[in-house]
């Protein structure tokens, strides 16, 4: 068979696996749902009690909560497949709706910080290894060492302190200057501007980890038999180091990129609430506040399909990279 | 035993991190006895800057003593990153070691079930689970529980692979031994190593969830906690910048203390590679 | 003596700090001539590979470096030049091959990419042309399709496929000394013997220079002009290849080349009729099932085994030689019940045992016990010798102390010190561990031992030792044995019947002499004829 080929079957094949997960998470979903207090009307309706009685009923009548467990489960399950997962009283808001409505801002954040914490790890971590035992290689081991232990929340809460309150360089928080109405272009560079310190934030830690990955990783191949036999054959070190070891070492940080995806979401809920950053992560804060457990659940369910999503893409971008894979 | 510590010691930044870290446990050991009163009590006038009034680190809005906070705070997080970190170990190496020892049905079992907690966005999940648990320490450690152990299990599942077919365990079974026996004597004392480097790994991500969790004002409303603090100073983060500054340090110092000893450990139990070219 | 070639003189190599010794090689001193070939042959961590990474400037520095002598190439020093010059001889005036070639290979770079890499740094040829002799190359040494192979990746080849692909690219540039670092050590014999024809072939091509590491006399007595004999860091003989294999001078020669197993096969013992072991059509498949939720995409079945019928009678030695992947291993491993078989009967005298559930299978344990290969994998690390060989009996019913004292006995059987009991496996040599795990097969008195390869992983010196101590317990305990090995060498030592085996077949079965002196399949021709120094020692 055609590489490309087998690269759609190994495709298929994951897609396959990746079904029943969702799946399973739903299902978790539902559990999560009955072991909260009161019945899953009450939870869905937010405990906040803002939903009239007369949805209350009509609710425990959509869901057959009079009904057995697993036929509840079944409702469950059609509802989800139908893209219906209830409706949120604090946002007056279908949850689907408000859950897409907020991903955009999110995504954003995620994509920008994705691109700038492994483009940097990987070469702060190639320049720690190619300079081992420099300078070099000791302040970036020691950047981030530091920053590796270095809670989320903290970083942009100094982020603030620093470059918002006393440097004044960027605003405190928010995508845009709401009363501002810019347009086109102007638009582009505002929300860029308060882009800015979210990204930074949440990018130093991954920062540090693929930095740590890609140093460890790089070393690890510098010891390999492969690395003996290109000097053997009289190649530069330079081609040594950036065609043999790089594109060896990069496959070890592909697969871990896309494993913290997952906790990238995580630390976006966190980066959000500190930056007031209007995405899916906010949502979460907002919905913890007003326990509005089904909304959290509904983005719970969301950021589970997006990591298995994400991971499918660096299966598929990985099986391109490492000729071995067995895409039988 | 000896032949280890020298190992460890080769590591000057190891034996740096493990003394920090004993500082951390000192601290939170004699936090009674140094801040005798509960840490949420008003101990004075609010806003005071460091060194201002009695407070060697400032008080918050309320008139807390954060320097008290700190070293409460370091009691709760040594306490539920170890708990949770010695329940995730104990649930991965169970899920591990039948998975792969067993292989085969009750792999593919058991390694779903892995994967499908190794999905799901952690931080998240934990979030999640403390929301409908209601906050408490129990739940927070059982949150941070569920979402570390599948590391702990690809790992012992990965060493049981490997050491299954080992010689030394095929001659076990000549002899007659039995499964559980073979697992629990003689493969899962091979495996030890690698996993007191991931376990102390863990007590440190699980001390940064934690304070994460506490941020989000997800903490037990009855322990003083560092993420709790930073989380009640963030209003006031314009006039009062110490109230979340010193606290945050007290976290970083911590998990980057465990981190190092975590490597140390991880140069003295494996002896390899650490060589450059 | 011709033009020389390589001239190492006086060479010192030093270790880092912490290691056994100071000095990795000491005063070695070897020459090399056009169009010859100089094996240097040792025992590991004799300094034989260091020697030779360091003609190529390859030494792991700063931990491991020259510190004193030169190394002369065509009048260069070569431990003097500098980095330019020094890249410019390697791979195009010297090269070299390894020992693993799938780990030499770069695994995400294929074939061809890697051959093209040495005309692009060396010289200046166009694309189209450095592909035309790239493919060329690979034709030289004989691989088929080679336009093919230049797009496949190092892990879509054979071993031996690997290994010529690494020829090709070493020669590429018709370099004048050729290295090569037991590069037949990881294949099997009839490849072996294959990949040393091709390298004297293109060494006569170019009148290359060979420098081959290696520590098979065999391999010496077939390939080499000359012999350097390593001990130590010291070369402690060196001359011809008739003077240093047929009359050694130093003792440590002798000792080395009186290790060797002779080919020629001992005379068979009295044999007993009654088989103490039966095995009657037995197979083994692994593979062929997918997933619980996979995607249906069922793993490649590889029959290990195939309907093998074979029988070992009270007190004699059963030799199981074949290649890797000839299933020997996988037979080994169902009749001790370390895998259930597929079909067929294996019978302890005269019970079957294959079908026998868990429970029912335990006594029977005791009947027929293990050594194995590794002598570093097969005793836990974490377990005190003592206990190591107490268990059986102890896990067999047997009362602790009495379990102890049975250990200690063994201990001094194998020839170990008594103080052995309470030490960890780690404190032992290669050959000591070894020596603990016949012990350990022996606590449970069987009748039936298995050795699996079990000298296979020693020096030749130890692999003596462990075969006379195996004869020994034999005779001693009244053993039937089964003894798989890859080497014929040492089974027309220690077998007094053969069976060969080929893609989980046996393909032939009879006295070790008679299938010495008249081999009928046709496979067991080509398995004898690649014996590697047939020719030499056929008589001592």
């Amino acid at each position: 068979m055609s590489k490309s080929g087998k690269v759609f079957w190994h495709i298929l094949r994951r897609l396959s696996q990746g079904v029943p997960i969702i799946l399973a998470i739903v299902v978790l979903n539902f559990f999560l749902l009955n072991l909260a207090e009161g019945d899953a009307v009450d939870v869905l309706a937010g405990e906040a009690g803002s939903a009239t009685p007369e949805y209350m009923a009509e609710l425990r009548a959509k869901f057959g909560l009079d009904k057995p467990l697993p036929v509840q489960l079944l409702v469950y399950l059609k509802n989800v497949a139908s893209l219906d997962l209830g409706y949120s009283f604090r946002h007056d808001m279908a949850v689907s709706e408000l859950i897409i409505d907020r991903f955009w801002p999110t995504l954003l954040l995620m994509v920008t910080t994705i691109i700038i914490a492994i483009g940097f790890g990987i070469f702060l971590g190639l320049m720690a290894a190619v300079g081992l035992n420099t300078w070099k290689d000791s302040v970036i081991s020691v950047f981030a060492l530091i920053t590796y232990a270095t809670p989320l929340f903290w970083v942009g809460l100094m982020m603030i302190v620093v470059f918002s309150i006393h440097l004044g360089w960027f605003p405190t928080s928010g995508m845009e200057t709401v009363a501002a109405f810019y347009e086109g272009w102007d638009r582009v560079v505002d929300i860029a501007h308060h882009l800015v310190l979210p990204t930074i934030t949440l990018s130093l830690f991954y920062l540090a980890l693929y930095t740590r990955m890609m140093r460890a990783s790089m070393l690890e191949q510098y010891g390999q038999d492969y690395v003996v036999t290109a000097r053997a054959k009289g190649l530069t070190e330079r081609r040594i180091t950036f065609v043999h070891v790089l594109r060896n070492a990069l496959l070890p940080v592909v697969t871990m990129a896309g494993v913290q995806v997952g906790a990238m979401i995580g630390g976006s809920v966190i980066v959000e609430s500190v930056f007031a950053w209007p995405g899916l992560g906010m949502l979460a804060f907002e919905s913890l506040f007003a326990r509005d457990l089904n909304l959290l659940l509904g983005i719970f369910l969301l950021s589970s399909v997006l990591v298995v999503v994400v991971n499918l893409t660096v299966d598929v971008i990985y099986s391109f990279l490492d000729p071995r894979i067995e895409v039988s | 035993m000896n032949e280890f510590w020298s190992r460890y010691a080769r590591n000057r930044s190891a034996v740096m991190g493990l003394g920090i870290l004993v500082l951390v446990i000192f601290m939170a050991a004699i936090a009674s006895l140094i801040f005798p009163d509960d840490p949420f009590r008003l101990a004075g006038i609010p806003l005071s800057v460091p060194g201002a009034n009695g407070f060697f680190l400032g008080s918050d809005t309320l008139g807390r003593d954060v320097a008290s906070g700190i070293a409460h705070g370091a009691k709760t997080s040594l306490l539920i990153g170890l708990v949770a970190t010695f329940a995730a170990v104990f649930i991965g190496i169970i899920f591990g070691a039948f998975s792969g020892y067993y292989g085969g049905l009750v792999d593919d079992i058991l390694m779903r079930i892995t994967e499908i907690f190794q999905t799901i966005p952690s931080f998240v999940f934990a979030i999640l689970l403390v929301a409908i648990m209601k906050p408490s320490i129990e739940s927070i450690v059982i949150a941070i529980t569920v979402v570390s152990w599948p590391g702990v299990a690809r790992l012992v599942r990965g060493e049981f692979l490997s050491l299954k077919n080992r010689e030394f365990v095929q001659a076990c079974h000549t002899i007659g031994m039995s499964d559980m026996r073979i697992i629990v004597r003689e493969i899962l004392p091979n495996c030890l190593s690698p996993i007191i480097v991931v376990g102390s790994l863990m007590v440190a991500t699980a001390i940064l969830i934690e304070s994460g969790l506490a941020f989000l004002g997800l903490g037990d409303p009855n322990i003083m906690s560092w993420g709790f603090q930073i989380g009640a100073g963030r209003t006031m983060l314009r006039s009062a910048w110490w109230v979340c500054t010193f606290p945050g340090i007290a976290i970083l110092v911590t998990v980057l203390a465990i981190n190092l000893v975590g490597e140390g450990l991880n140069d003295a139990l494996n002896p390899r590679l650490r060589e450059g070219n | 003596m011709k033009h020389k070639l390589l001239d190492i003189k006086n060479l010192f190599i030093q270790l880092p700090a912490g290691a056994d010794r100071q000095y990795a090689v000491q005063e070695v001193n070897l020459e090399l001539a056009r169009g010859e070939t100089l094996c240097v042959v040792g025992e590991s961590g004799s300094g034989k590979s260091l020697t030779a990474r360091a003609v190529m400037g390859l030494l792991p520095a700063p931990h491991v470096q020259v510190t004193q002598g030169e190394i002369g190439f065509n009048g260069e020093d070569i431990t003097k030049v500098n980095y330019d010059r020094l890249r410019q001889i390697r791979g195009s005036e010297i090269s070299m091959i390894f020992q693993e070639p799938m780990t030499a290979l770069n695994p995400v770079m294929s074939i061809g990419a890697q051959i093209d890499e040495v005309f692009r740094y060396h010289v200046n040829m166009s694309g189209a042309e450095r592909a035309k002799q790239a493919i060329k190359l690979l034709d030289d040494v004989h691989l088929p399709n080679p336009e093919q192979i230049m797009r496949a990746y190092p892990h879509e080849l054979s071993g031996g496929q690997r290994q010529r692909a690494m020829i090709a690219m070493a020669l590429a540039l018709k370099p004048k000394i050729l290295i090569a670092d037991e590069p037949t050590t990881a294949l099997d014999v009839t490849t072996q013997a294959q990949i040393l024809k091709l390298i004297s072939e293109m060494q006569l091509a170019s009148d290359t220079g060979v420098l081959f590491i290696t520590h098979d006399f065999g391999v010496v007595a077939d390939i080499a002009h000359r012999v350097a004999v390593m001990q130590q860091g010291l070369v402690v003989e060196s001359g011809t290849v008739e003077q240093v294999l047929n009359n050694p001078v130093h003792p440590y020669t002798q000792a080395l080349i009186g290790a060797v197993p002779s080919l020629n096969p001992r005379k068979a013992r009295p044999r007993s009729k009654t088989p103490v072991l039966s095995v009657q059509g037995v197979s083994k498949t692994f593979g062929g099932g997918s997933g619980l939720f996979g995607f249906g995409v069922a793993a490649r079945e590889v029959k290990a085994v195939k309907n093998v019928t074979l029988d070992l009678c009270r007190g004699e030695t059963l030799g199981i030689v074949g290649e890797s992947g000839s299933g020997k291993s996988t037979l080994a491993r169902c009749i001790i019940r370390l895998m259930d078989t597929d079909c067929g009967k294996i019978s302890i005298d005269g019970v079957q045992v294959n079908e026998l559930s868990r429970a029912a299978m335990r006594p029977w344990r005791t009947k027929i016990q293990m050594v194995f290969q590794d002598p570093f994998a097969s005793l836990n690390p974490r377990i005190k010798v003592g206990n190591i060989i107490a268990q059986g009996p102890v896990t067999q019913g047997i009362d602790k102390a009495e379990a102890d004292a049975r250990a200690r006995e063994l201990i001094s059987i194998v020839g170990l010190d008594e103080r052995s009991f309470n030490r960890y496996p780690h404190e032992f040599s290669g050959g000591q561990r070894q020596r603990i795990g016949i012990a350990r097969s022996l606590a449970l008195k069987p009748e039936i031992l298995i050795a699996d390869e079990p000298v296979s992983a020693l020096d030749v010196s130890i692999q003596a030792q462990i075969l006379d101590l195996l004869e020994e317990i034999r005779d001693r305990m009244h053993l039937s044995m089964i003894f798989i090995t890859h080497d014929l060498r040492v089974a027309a030592q220690v077998c007094d019947r053969l069976a060969v085996m080929r893609y989980g077949e046996v393909v032939e079965t009879g006295a070790t002499a008679d299938i010495f002196a008249k081999p009928e399949h046709s496979y067991t021709r080509d398995l004898l004829a690649a014996v590697p120094g047939k020719d030499w020692k056929v008589s001592s």
